[in-house]
């Protein structure tokens, strides 16, 4: 634990003219301080604290989107009646995000820029095709980099991840808020993974499936794998499969196959390659079927994590 | 460098200097004085650490001291009343053995509080995974959910 100087930010412009100099942001804590006290990574050596921010506090619907900002809690994103009813993978995620106390603390900014490939909201994020707005202290725009604003840009989820733990974005910039764009009528979704435990636990496998239906036809899909390669990501071909078939047992093998075909996991303590591309089928199967039959109205609980630890109705292990 | 921050614990006001690396446990324990709240992993993952803080449960091994000025800390100090009467989740953890070597005890507490606090009448589902980021190396887990149970019970009558 290092961190020599700190300030509580008053405002978002004061946190980007801190960040502007050399300091770093902190919200929750639960990756920063963690990563600290079990000597993965230092507190970095200036800190600013967004906490007690209330203009990057909560989430809202903006017509059909829904914009969560910079310091919503996995808890308020759990507590969304959106959330859960439209965007269903994303709270199947945020459910499932350590324990009661990590989510009440944990914040979909700091979640996002942490960027493990093991987190579990990228994957839903993604596959919902949204875009985070990074906000700099009033500096000259870096070359290539176009803003929509001074000190502002817009980013895809997608093109943020830049592998294990590192993102694409400027060390002064902030993340404000994320808006996730509606979905089409007769979308499903869901995010399952691979646990140990229920609670206390990072995906050892994890996949998104967000399929939309269409006169009992698949008309869109998007599958992400996570815990599978080194940033989270969509997999073309597993959506390929599964677009234009009826998403029934037989297409949702199939995409999960070609899903787990398209893993390059690592072995670690939790979890050897072999096995963790051995498990891609099963979990993206059982993401894909949930999926489906939630795009076709049917409820499945949320998280659907624990409810698939058994068998899942119509896809059984 | 050292920061001033006011840590508001159990209702009482502590000022205190401190570091910013300082996690919120340690200085619970060190300046403030209270014991209670304990640190089993260091890691955010076992819950002895377990305080409230604006009312929800956070692990405080894992959360920065100046990151809790001037907000309200609950420990497990704080859960029984002014004349030392125990809290009822206290007593029936007491009552039906929820308490072996005691060492996870008072994040049990704490998590099972905030627990009724927002769920008076929780299934024993939800007590388990309520209780699920608090580990009990003695496994006494049966008897922790019955206290909750009957605790419950007891704030419903």
């Amino acid at each position: 634990m290092s961190a020599d100087t700190y300030t509580a930010a008053a405002s978002v412009e004061e946190a980007l003219q801190a960040m502007a100099s050399g300091a770093r942001p902190i919200a929750g804590g639960t990756d920063l301080v963690v990563a600290a006290r079990g000597g993965k990574s230092p507190l970095p050596g200036s800190l600013v604290a967004i906490h007690g921010l209330a203009e990057l506090r909560g989430i809202e619907e903006d017509g059909d989107d829904l914009v969560l900002r910079a310091l919503a809690t996995h808890a308020d994103i759990v507590a969304s009646a959106a959330a859960c009813e439209r965007f269903t993978a994303l709270a199947d995620a945020s459910a499932i995000v350590g324990s009661h106390a990590t989510r009440n603390a944990g914040t979909i900014g700091g979640n996002l820029m942490n960027a493990s490939p093991a987190m579990e909201t990228g994957g839903p994020l993604i596959c919902f095709d949204a875009t985070v707005t990074l906000q700099a202290a009033q500096l000259p725009a870096p070359a290539g980099r176009p803003r929509t604003g001074s000190g502002t840009r817009e980013l895809r989820v997608a093109e943020l991840f830049a592998g294990p733990g590192a993102t694409t974005a400027d060390a002064g910039e902030l993340l404000t808020s994320v808006r996730v764009p509606a979905p089409a009528p007769g979308t499903g979704s869901c995010y399952a993974r691979l646990e140990y435990r229920r609670q206390m636990e990072i995906a050892i496998v994890g996949a998104t499936a967000v399929v939309t239906l269409d006169g009992g036809q698949v008309s869109d899909a998007r599958i992400a794998i996570t815990a599978l390669a080194p940033t989270i990501r969509r997999v073309a071909e597993a959506e390929a499969v599964l677009v234009g078939s009826d998403g029934g047992e037989a297409a949702a093998r199939a995409a999960a196959d070609a899903a787990a075909a398209a893993s390059q996991p690592i072995s670690d303590v939790r979890g050897s390659a072999d096995y963790r591309r051995a498990m891609a089928a099963v979990i993206a199967r059982r993401a894909i079927v949930v999926a489906v039959a939630r795009a076709g109205g049917q409820q499945f609980p949320i998280p659907a994590s624990p409810a698939l630890h058994g068998a899942v109705e119509g896809g059984a292990a | 460098m050292r920061y001033e921050a006011t840590l508001n614990v159990n209702g009482n006001a502590y000022p205190v200097e401190i570091e910013p690396g300082r996690n919120l446990l340690s200085v619970l324990r060190g300046e403030v004085g209270l014991t209670g709240a304990k640190e089993g992993c260091d890691d955010s993952e076992c819950g002895a650490c377990m305080v409230l803080l604006d009312g929800q449960p956070v692990n405080s091994c894992s959360y920065l001291a100046l990151q809790a000025d001037g907000r309200e800390i609950v420990t497990i100090e704080g859960l029984a009343g002014a004349d030392g009467e125990l809290h009822p989740l206290q007593r029936t953890f007491l009552d039906q053995g929820g308490v072996q070597c005691g060492f996870c005890t008072p994040g049990m507490l704490i998590s099972a509080k905030a627990l009724l606090d927002r769920n008076p009448q929780p299934d024993e589902e939800e007590i388990r995974l309520a209780l699920s980021g608090n580990l009990c190396r003695c496994t006494g887990y049966s008897g922790i959910v019955r206290a909750v149970q009957e605790a419950a019970q007891e704030l419903a009558r």
